[in-house]
């Protein structure tokens, strides 16, 4: 469904993605993993048409994804975002309808009832009223969620959605993923967690600059993929966490 | 009291230098307010000394002085732009860099180009000169601006607020961002004849921050920022007409008295009135 064929970029001059290809399924859930520096967040930005592509192609469903941008829902870093912008939670969800209504139009009574719904999804409608600043870091987390879901997209790229977030939002959207995936939806989620949580994927891509290795967990991470990927000598990692030599 | 009030309104010069006072106070924190959630209140600064090489220019050729400052100003937003997209300079290094530069070139135009323009009064402003036409230009531009600032409201606020998902949902980023300079530079340009090129900046920044300490959303800060922007330059040019004081100067002043009674009042972020005393409120910091 979301297929990327022969994607190189460079950044200022250094290699930063070297033909990569993979393809996408619906009602798939991915897993994007890989050392610091590997390029995660630089794939997550070129798929998104936000960083120029030297070259390869980008297709959701046969066409170039540049020219159906709306069906894809971007979660960005958590550190990419100023939340002392003087905005609410209401407003940030309703930002995904922007492209939906039109220029010059104001929200009308259906996206008002979809961002009501998407806050209720994830729990932040008491909170909606609040500075985005005022709210804690799995609650921020559990906005642009629903800023996601809001969009109604066919595909979702999260970059690090777990990243220190509290473990109600983890369990809201682990349990989100499962219903997206349900739904038919894709999802890309670039993540440095490692252990039992690597499970959750349905496939791992395992990438540094180039794509190591793709397939269901247990055959990614293999000690030859880890190493390839990181260059150190690790114990197969499925089976313990070992949060303490990566960290990405 | 009310003799007080009416007394300079009886003097034509006080009745425009007011009337663009107000209009100028308006604009200013509602296109401000775009530079401050952007981090780029430099931006302003950059830009209103940029516009001094067009101004000599256009000056020496005998063409409208403000076309000059005008594409003189938007010039300078484009080199910043482009020294940080080719380059890892970060953007207020190429501000610093880009408003000295064109400062420098302004200053050596009006020397070499043996211009009459008068330095002190496009830096300092002065309100004896401005003319009837003077406020129906600044009211037509202001009229334009807001009008423009208000249909594309949801795209700024967006693009403002996150870059990248916008450009992610195919807002065309580069358009709203030029767009944004325009509006900034006119902005810049009509406050200038009020405020002067140094002082503008202080209706621009000053009345916007003040109300971001005082509410929650882009577009109450604009509000805010445009009743505040207005007291701002009223009582200026009143406290400028009675004590004799510079009106650029004066308006600047009365802008950073409200910010500071902002500061220690405010009901979120007040030094003296916020939960927890005298450190920064944890609601505002991240866990």
């Amino acid at each position: 469904m979301l297929e990327v064929r022969h994607l190189s970029v460079n950044y200022r001059g250094v290699e930063a993605l070297n033909d990569i290809s993979l393809s996408l399924r619906a009602g798939e859930l991915v897993g994007l993993i890989g050392p610091n520096g590997a390029g995660k967040s630089t794939l997550i930005k070129a798929l998104l048409g936000l960083v120029p592509v030297d070259s390869g192609q980008v297709l959701l469903q046969g066409m170039p994804l540049r020219r159906q941008r709306q069906r894809i829902a971007y979660v960005p870093q958590r550190s990419q975002i100023d939340w002392d912008y003087p905005i609410t939670a209401w407003s940030v969800v309703m930002l995904s309808r922007t492209t939906h209504h039109g220029w010059f139009r104001r929200p009308d009574a259906k996206s008002r009832q979809i961002v009501s719904a998407a806050l209720e999804r994830v729990e932040m409608l008491p909170l909606r009223h609040r500075q985005i600043g005022e709210l804690s870091g799995g609650q921020q987390q559990r906005i642009f969620l629903a800023k996601a879901i809001a969009q109604q997209a066919d595909v979702f790229l999260l970059d690090e959605p777990f990243a220190g977030v509290d473990k109600k939002t983890e369990g809201i959207i682990l349990q989100l993923f499962q219903e997206l995936r349900s739904q038919g939806k894709t999802l890309l989620v670039c993540s440095h967690e490692w252990g039992q949580s690597l499970r959750h994927y349905d496939r791992l891509l395992l990438l540094n600059r180039r794509l190591v290795a793709h397939g269901e967990p247990d055959t990614v991470m293999t000690m030859e993929n880890i190493q390839r990927a990181y260059g150190v000598s690790v114990q197969p990692v499925l089976n313990r966490p070992v949060e303490s030599f990566f960290s990405c | 009291m009310l003799n007080w009030l009416l007394d300079p309104l009886g003097y034509e010069f006080m009745r425009h230098a007011i009337a663009v006072g107000i209009v100028v106070g308006i604009l200013c924190p509602i296109i401000g307010s775009y530079l401050i959630v952007q981090r780029m209140a430099l931006l302003g600064d950059v830009i209103a000394h940029a516009v001094l090489p067009g101004l000599a220019i256009a000056n020496f050729l005998g063409i409208e002085i403000l076309l000059g400052a005008f594409v003189s100003g938007i010039f300078s937003t484009f080199l910043i732009a482009w020294i940080r997209s080719q380059t890892r300079v970060k953007v207020d290094a190429a501000m610093a860099l880009t408003f000295s530069v064109f400062f420098a070139l302004g200053i050596t135009l009006l020397t070499l180009l043996n211009s009459r323009l008068d330095l002190k009064e496009i830096l300092f402003g002065d309100i004896l000169s401005v003319t009837a036409v003077d406020v129906w230009r600044t009211a037509f531009i202001a009229v334009l601006l807001l009008i423009l600032v208000k249909l594309f409201f949801k795209e700024l606020l967006f693009y403002t607020f996150d870059r990248f998902g916008a450009e992610a949902v195919g807002l065309p980023v580069n358009t709203l961002y030029f767009g944004l300079m325009a509006a900034i530079t006119l902005t810049i340009i009509v406050g200038m004849k009020t405020v002067g090129v140094v002082l503008v900046i202080s209706l621009l920044i000053g009345p916007a921050i003040t109300a971001f300490l005082l509410v929650k959303e882009l577009h109450l800060m604009m509000l805010l920022g445009s009743l505040l922007g207005v007291i701002s330059s009223t009582s200026g040019m009143y406290l400028s007409y009675y004590l004799n004081l510079p009106s650029g100067a004066a308006i600047a002043l009365v802008v950073f008295t409200l910010f500071f009674l902002a500061l220690l009042f405010s009901p979120y972020q007040g030094l003296l009135t916020r939960p927890g005393g005298s450190r920064r409120p944890s609601c505002r910091t991240r866990n």
